[in-house]
Order: C-alpha cells, then sequence, then structure tokens
C-alpha cells in the first residue's frame, strides 16, 4: 500500500492488555490545571521504568467539569489494578494536592473503584470533611489556600496499551515534523493517550538485550546509523525512525487514533522527505491485540 | 394500572397508625383484602375499609387522599415505590424508610423522616420538631436520603443526623442540627437559637446571618469548592434549591460546637 508516496507495510502493531483509570483536574484557570495535568502525568512514558503511562486526554470547557471550573482530563495506564491505584494515588497526592487551587474528580465510571482521594484525606490531620453529593463521595482537605476538593474514587477499565507506528523518512527534521503532525490529529482522538515526550519516541526499544540484566534494548534494526553494522530493516535513504506509542481505553479507539496519525503523516508525504510507515510487534506471540497498518488504512 | 388510591371517608377522633399501608403489604392483594386489613386507631382496631374509600391496583404507586394531621407513621420502612398524600400528615412520617419516595401536599407533624435510611421526602407545607432526628433515646438519626420541606420546621431539626440532606426553604426552629454527626443541612429563610448545638461534624448552609453559640468560631470568608456541586445536585429538585439565583459559593465559616469535637460547620452566604 502507498498513499501519497509513503509505504505502508504489510505488519501490525502488538499490543497488550492494560488497566487504566481516567481523572478530572480542575483549577481556578486552566494555566493551573494543565500545570497540575502535566505533573500528575510526568515521568509516566514507559511502564518498563515508570510503573505506568499517562497523558493528557484533553481539555475539557468549565461546562464539562463538575465543578464549573478549567479542567484537563488525565488517563494512566499500567499493568495491573494494584500498579494503577498505588501509582493513581502517589501522583494524585505529590501533584494534584500540591498545585495551587485543584480539585481532583473521577472522570470514568466502573464497577470498580480505586481511591483516589480516598487516603489522601489523611492529609487532612482529622480536620477533614466528608461529603456525599448526589450518591459520590468527595473529601474536603484544608490547604493552605483554602480546600483541596477530590472525589473519593474513580473508575478502573480494562484497556489496551502499546498500540504503535513508525515514521521512517530522510531526515530527523522532516520525521519530526510528520510526527509532530501526526500528534496533533491524535489529540483529537478522545480516549488515547501518547504517553512519550510530545507523544513521539526516538529509543525504540527491542525485547532483551546482550546484557542479562536488561529487559529491553534499542531497537537496532531500525537504527539508521547501524545500517551496515546490524540485519537492518532500513533502505539506504531512511536517515531517521521515530515511534508514536497509543494507549486506548478499547481497540477502536486505538484504530482511530492510528487511523489519524497516519493519515497526518501520509498528507505530508514522500514530497516531505517521509518514505515509509511500519509498526513494531513482537511476532504475534506476545500480545492479543494486532493492530494491522494496512486493515487501518484501508 | 393506576394508583392504588385510599381516600379517607370519615376523620376519625383518635390517631391512626397507618404503617400496614406500605407496599410490602398491600403487593397482590385485591380491594377487598386490603380493606379487611385493619389499623390501630387509639385502643381500636379498625378495618381499613372503613376508613378509606380505596381504588386503583398499583401497589407500588400509594395515594392517601384526605389526609389529615391524625394519620401517623405513613410511609413507615418504605422500602422501594412512591407515596403521595394529600392535605396534612401525622407524627412519623417516612420514619426509618429504606428507600422510595413520599410527597406531602400539606403539613407533617413531629419525627418526621425519623432515622431515615435513603430515599426522598419532599414536603410542601412545614414540619413538626424532630425532623430527620433520631428517636427518643437513640443515638442516630438520619443516615441517608434527602428531605425538602417548602415551609417551616420545627425545633431539632436534624437531631442526631448521621448523614443525608435536609433542605428548608423556610426558617427552622431552634436547635436546628443538634447534636449532628454529619450530613447537610440549608436554610433558606431564618434560623433559630441554638444552631447546631452539640454538633461533632457536619454542615449548616444558610442564607441568613443566625444568631450563633459562642461555641462557634469565626474562620474568616471563603470560596468553597464544593459548593458549586452540592447546588448542582439540586438542580433536579422542585424547589428554590434549583434556581440558579439561590447557589452561591462564597461564605463566612464558623467551626463549631467547640463544646463538642468542633469539626462541624455553620456556613452563611456572603
Amino acid at each position: 500500500m502507498i498513499i501519497n508516496g509513503v509505504t505502508i507495510d504489510a505488519t501490525f502493531a502488538e499490543a497488550f492488555p492494560m488497566k487504566a483509570t481516567r481523572a478530572i483536574i480542575t483549577a481556578l484557570n486552566e494555566k493551573w490545571a494543565m500545570i497540575a495535568a502535566q505533573t500528575m502525568t510526568g515521568f509516566a512514558t514507559s511502564v518498563i521504568m515508570c510503573g505506568c503511562e499517562a497523558g493528557i486526554d484533553r481539555v475539557l470547557d468549565p461546562s464539562e467539569t463538575p465543578d464549573g471550573r478549567p479542567g484537563v482530563a488525565i488517563m494512566i495506564f499500567a499493568m495491573g489494578g494494584k500498579t494503577l491505584a498505588k501509582q493513581l494515588e502517589t501522583r494524585a497526592g505529590q501533584c494534584v494536592l500540591t498545585a495551587p487551587t485543584s480539585a481532583l474528580f473521577a472522570g470514568i465510571e466502573s464497577a470498580i473503584k480505586i481511591p483516589l482521594g480516598k487516603n489522601l484525606r489523611y492529609f487532612g490531620d482529622g480536620f477533614q470533611i466528608a461529603k456525599v453529593i448526589a450518591g459520590k463521595r468527595y473529601w474536603r482537605i484544608p490547604v493552605m489556600d483554602g480546600e483541596f476538593l477530590t472525589e473519593a474514587t474513580t473508575g478502573q477499565v480494562e484497556a489496551i496499551g502499546g498500540g504503535n507506528f513508525l515514521v521512517l523518512g530522510q531526515s530527523q527534521a522532516q520525521v519530526l515534523t510528520a510526527c509532530e503532525a501526526a500528534i496533533e490529529a491524535m489529540n483529537k482522538v478522545p480516549n488515547v493517550i501518547m504517553p512519550f515526550p510530545g507523544g513521539v519516541v526516538r529509543s525504540g526499544s527491542k525485547v532483551g538485550s546482550k546484557y542479562t540484566t536488561l529487559n529491553a534494548s534499542t531497537n537496532d534494526a531500525f537504527c539508521p546509523t547501524l545500517k551496515g553494522a546490524t540485519k537492518t530493516e532500513l533502505s539506504p535513504d531512511i536517515e531517521c525512525v521515530m515511534e508514536i506509542v497509543i494507549d486506548g481505553l478499547s481497540k477502536a479507539d486505538i484504530d482511530k487514533a492510528m487511523r489519524a496519525g497516519v493519515q497526518a503523516v501520509c498528507d505530508l508525504g514522500a514530497a516531505n522527505g517521509i518514505k515509509r510507515i511500519s509498526a513494531g510487534n513482537y511476532g504475534g506471540k506476545l500480545g492479543p491485540f494486532h493492530f494491522h497498518l494496512q486493515e487501518i488504512m484501508a | 394500572m393506576s394508583a392504588l388510591t385510599f381516600t379517607l371517608k370519615v376523620q376519625p377522633k383518635q390517631r391512626v397508625d397507618m404503617s400496614p399501608l406500605v407496599p410490602v403489604n398491600l403487593c397482590g392483594k385485591t380491594v377487598a383484602e386490603i380493606a379487611s386489613l385493619t389499623l390501630q386507631c387509639g385502643k381500636q382496631k379498625i378495618p381499613v375499609g372503613d376508613l378509606f374509600t380505596i381504588s386503583g391496583d398499583d401497589a407500588q404507586n400509594i395515594a392517601i387522599n384526605n389526609s389529615f394531621d391524625k394519620l401517623d407513621f405513613i410511609g413507615k420502612e418504605l422500602d422501594g415505590s412512591c407515596i403521595t398524600v394529600t392535605g396534612d400528615a401525622g407524627a412519623y412520617l417516612g420514619m426509618g424508610m429504606k428507600s422510595g419516595e413520599i410527597k406531602v401536599s400539606g403539613n407533617v407533624g413531629l419525627y418526621a423522616a425519623c432515622e431515615m435510611k435513603k430515599g426522598y421526602l419532599e414536603v410542601s407545607g412545614s414540619v413538626g420538631d424532630f425532623l430527620g432526628a433520631a428517636l427518643p433515646g437513640n443515638k442516630m438519626g438520619m443516615k441517608g436520603g434527602t428531605i425538602l420541606v417548602k415551609g417551616n420546621v420545627g425545633e431539632r431539626a436534624g437531631d442526631h443526623m448521621r448523614r443525608g440532606t435536609i433542605l428548608i426553604e423556610g426558617n427552622a426552629g431552634d436547635y436546628c442540627g443538634s447534636r449532628m454527626t454529619a450530613g447537610t443541612i440549608a436554610v433558606m429563610g431564618k434560623a433559630g437559637r441554638y444552631l447546631g448545638y452539640a454538633m461533632r461534624r457536619g454542615t449548616l448552609l444558610l442564607w441568613n446571618h443566625p444568631q450563633l453559640l459562642t461555641s462557634f468560631n469565626d474562620c474568616g470568608a471563603h470560596t468553597l469548592g464544593f459548593l458549586p456541586l452540592l447546588f448542582a445536585s439540586f438542580k433536579s429538585s422542585n424547589s428554590k434549591f434549583a434556581e440558579a439565583s439561590a447557589a452561591f459559593s462564597r461564605v463566612q465559616r464558623y467551626a463549631g460546637d467547640m463544646s463538642e469535637m468542633g469539626r462541624g460547620e455553620v456556613l452563611v452566604r456572603l
């Protein structure tokens, strides 16, 4: 398949089941809601070393937030429910409770509940106040700028992590521009996050390493400087590869995001130095979810 | 199906215990069977059919017409379903109700919704003392649900209240929120003396500045983030509390009762 001069490889991205949650951060204005959201979702690019993958789902209009203030919806993905709960609580406590004027609410309904502010209440040292409003429990925790309002729990849902595609092109600048266009398009798709810096990862990995203590190492087959030194996947005209990783609440969400992203890259096309779109997988033996590029773009 | 309707034929001189007339006792019964049930009236037992004209067949939707202030225990321990009372109701209306809805068009007597667990009670008129309170000697009043009173309430509203919301469009009598353990009482009118007497936790939300006990300490003026959520939860109610103009988030906060735990609060609109 070729779109606007860009070859779409006959391959697929391989993804895994994860647990996810969504939370809504509000603040006095969008600037501070975004600061709290960015802080909460920081250092959460990959479960390999960060414990979770997190990102901003979307900016919310005041009419969409529980307290009528500007807000940002964030999502956190982890390999298991316990890790997810721990990550959520730690990040809420250190990044949102501390952020000026912030409040924190559940962003997703589910039968499985995990603590959001339920345990943060102890920071109130006995001065905290519980309020059940419309069947939901909130905690009012006295802090130095007034009160930190937080919902007690949020929902935990089944999700998918590890959807991805690779952008192969002639130069760093051209591939980065294409990836930026992809991320801009994908940010408009709800229920997905692209957890890496700016949504883009330049250090794609393969499973295993020559060093026995490492679980993952550089994806040498896609490293342009190793074209003559390893079994490469790259043609001579490829000088740069960048990857976009997608976590989403469902296969349909990731399909939609991948299509939007790949389409944005292809819109720039060969004329802007983009040669190929590929995807990362493990032979289809590890992850139950397969995202076939050509099917998505058909 | 139409509402199972009890229309009072004659007002007895003695008080009537209406507690048997709840859906759990009426479901599956014919009108004749219901008419043969007996109600305690003073020291006599009177067949339902002697007091009421009975019509309709939907026991999940009960209407009591021509009601007056001696019909006690209406909707006692109601668990689901709906009871509509046209006229006044006596004491212990909705006592210990577990879920469902009771609406009264007139006034209500003492101990309405006492020890209520869940559900919704709406009174278009006024209510007597001990609304949502604990029964004498008990330590736990209302534990959940919502009460809306469009008129005034008597003394000791929310006494020993544990959870839930009481909305009062009119005035509240003395000792409103006394010995409260938690929950929310909102009073649009004026609140009487000894407001929040011995309250441990909970919120008393007021539209008018009350005469406060000396054991309540001023914590200053604040904009509280939970108030917009609280008012948003009133939006669906058929009351003044649902009006956009009723909502506010800027309050003067008083903490108390310091003679007790002191974790309660009186919030007065600024």
